[in-house]
């Protein structure tokens, strides 16, 4: 599972980090959301993959024993998904302003002088 | 209970203001009352730090390393006051000079957003939780670049925003990769657990991402062009308390966390943090002096200072530290003074334009003193509060044998002096060009009162250097520890 899961973050940053160098406004928020979920999927991946193992404490025991899903890379996730979501909520709506006044896509566009 | 003042007060300021939306004049109140409140709190907080020592207190009270852990040290605690001295004078001037449009959208609440989330960094002791300040720092700094949404604002904010978002990506995988090695994320936690680590190539990789995600927020060369690009685009409040605030708390995240974490890294990274210290300050220099609009001029020069800072983490001393510690203190200071100045030039000219500029010396001697003092501040003249600040790391430089550095920092200054009389030839000394026009020769109070407290604290803080350079030694030698 990690190796699939290697595999997905490096091709999430490589599209990302493409994206990132296109010309257009979109491929750019396009882009930083996709930097944004393969950060997150880091996490995942470095917080241990396991599988059945919650970390819950049995009636008859005062401590986890073995092994455990760690809850604590997915709670930072949470976290950084929600601050992703309203920070890309932006993101689009500046584009959308931007656009509506300079009237292109394109970021060359983007060089006049104040 | 001090120790959560910072964060609080700006918080209930900026809820108090969201409530009342539609009312200005008590979001106008509430603004300056609640920044002077911070300043009171950060005060308080420093006398309690030095003291009784570092505070700390965990937050729900869940016991460290399991909760998350607020802490102040001497550093964090000046880092607040600067915040809050900064915070002031920007609220009090925005009275004078932000608009009704950008007052009716918000600005006064977002203004606390943002020194909420700039204290919440100074005093977090908790990698994640510095994430997630940084956040709430950027998302109140996106709209305040972008209030009012002017085409240059528009433009300019897409810069800042792309690439301040990839350097949270960054940061972000850069505390990932941190948990997933050692398992905690209390810095002093992993501190601690960093020394057992096994691949210590590993430790360096993350330090060197941590390098280039907080060295994208604080504008180091190679990676300040979103400055340049969008510092000048919004009103002139917005970006003194940017130019201020912003880039300083990456520096800030920079020395707190390889003093802190990456000690035993420091040696490998030293000389590269050097090497771009240096090239820092002259590549933001060399802009400065390239420019010819004021606050473009004055944007790049951040960049430059943002070098000196870097340079005590780079000598990596105790009394580099210190002058790092204390040239922050002076730079915060000054360089919003320079914004507040740029503004109050435009009133009574209507331009930014040094070309279109002219004849200030002759019609307005007070604003012509209050500009002197600053800027031959930043060009380190004695007995300014820039002198002792460039002497502390001149010296730290000097005896740790660096002097490749010592000769840029020198020669960086003399630049600096040179781009200071471009701007008091051009808007202050020469007369009035043919196309330049006085549109005001009087300015509000509101506008004076900041600015005059900045001029004069740049003088006070070189007159009592001695005390301060003593308070900044302890301050770094509590981040050696």
């Amino acid at each position: 599972m990690e190796t699939v899961l290697a595999f997905v973050i490096g091709g999430l940053y490589a599209a990302g980090l493409y994206m990132l160098m296109r010309r257009s406004l979109v491929k750019l928020a396009i882009g930083l959301a996709l930097l944004g979920q393969a950060a997150n999927l880091l996490i995942f991946t470095l917080g241990r993959l396991l599988r059945g193992r919650p970390p819950l404490i049995p009636p008859d025991a005062t401590a986890l024993a073995g092994p455990y899903a760690d809850p604590v890379p997915q709670a930072l996730i949470l976290t950084a998904i929600v601050i992703g979501f309203g920070v890309h909520a932006f993101t689009i709506i500046l584009i959308k302003r931007a656009y509506q006044t300079v009237n292109s896509d394109d970021l060359d566009d983007f060089r006049t002088e104040t | 209970m001090t120790l959560i003042l910072p964060i609080l007060i700006p918080f209930l300021t900026g809820v108090a203001g969201l409530l009342v939306w539609s009312r200005q004049p008590v979001q106008r109140a509430l603004s300056v009352v609640g920044a002077a409140g911070l300043l009171g709190a950060g005060l308080a907080l420093l006398a309690s730090v030095w003291h009784e020592g570092v505070q700390t207190l965990q937050v729900g009270d869940w016991p460290a390393p399991f909760g998350i852990s607020l802490s102040a040290d001497l550093f964090s605690a000046i880092m607040v006051v600067l915040a809050g001295t900064v915070g002031l004078t920007v609220a009090v001037y925005s009275l004078g000079s932000i608009d009704p449009d950008r007052e009716r959208f918000g600005y006064h609440p977002l203004l606390h957003i943002l020194l909420m989330g700039v204290c919440g960094a100074f005093l977090t002791a908790d990698l994640f939780n510095l994430y997630v300040w940084f956040e709430v720092m950027l998302i109140a700094s996106f709209v305040l670049m972008t209030l009012g949404g002017e085409g240059a604002q528009l433009e300019g904010g897409i810069k800042y925003v792309a690439l301040n978002l990839m350097a949270s990506a960054l940061f972000l995988a850069g505390v990932g990769i941190l948990y997933g090695v050692t398992g905690a994320l209390n810095m002093a936690d992993i501190a601690r657990r960093l020394v057992q680590v096994e691949q210590p190539s590993l430790v360096t990789a993350i330090a060197l991402l941590f390098l280039v995600a907080f060295g994208i927020k604080a504008a180091l060369f190679p990676l300040f062009f979103w400055l340049p690009a969008s510092y000048h685009t919004p009103p002139v409040p917005v970006t003194a308390l940017f130019s201020g605030l912003l880039t300083k708390v990456g520096v800030y995240a920079l020395i707190r966390v390889f003093t802190q974490m990456f000690a035993h890294d420091l040696e490998y990274i030293q000389p590269l943090i050097l090497a771009i210290a240096g090239l820092t300050m002259v590549t933001g220099v060399l802009g400065a002096v390239a420019q010819t609009e004021m606050r473009r001029l004055l944007s790049f020069h951040i960049i430059s200072q943002i070098g000196y800072l870097l340079m005590g983490l780079g000598l990596g001393t105790p009394l580099a530290l210190a002058g790092a510690i204390f040239f922050t203190a002076h730079v915060v200071l000054a360089k919003a003074a320079l914004f507040l100045v740029s503004g109050i030039v435009h009133r009574m000219q209507g331009t930014y334009d040094l070309k279109k500029l002219g004849g200030l010396y002759r019609t307005q001697p007070v604003l012509t003193v209050l500009f002197l003092l600053p800027a031959l501040s930043l060009a380190g003249l004695p007995p300014l509060s820039g002198f002792f600040a460039k002497l502390a790391l001149v010296r730290a430089g000097l005896e740790a044998g660096e002097f490749a550095i010592v000769a840029v920092t020198l020669g960086v200054s003399l630049l600096t002096l040179f781009y200071m009389t471009k701007i008091w030839n051009e808007a202050f000394w020469k007369p009035l060009p043919e196309e330049g026009k006085a549109t005001a020769s009087s300015c509000p109070t509101v506008l004076w009162l900041p600015l005059g407290l900045l001029a004069a604290l740049t003088v006070v803080l070189g007159l009592a250097a001695g005390p301060l350079l003593t308070l900044s030694l302890r301050a770094a030698e509590q981040l050696m520890r």
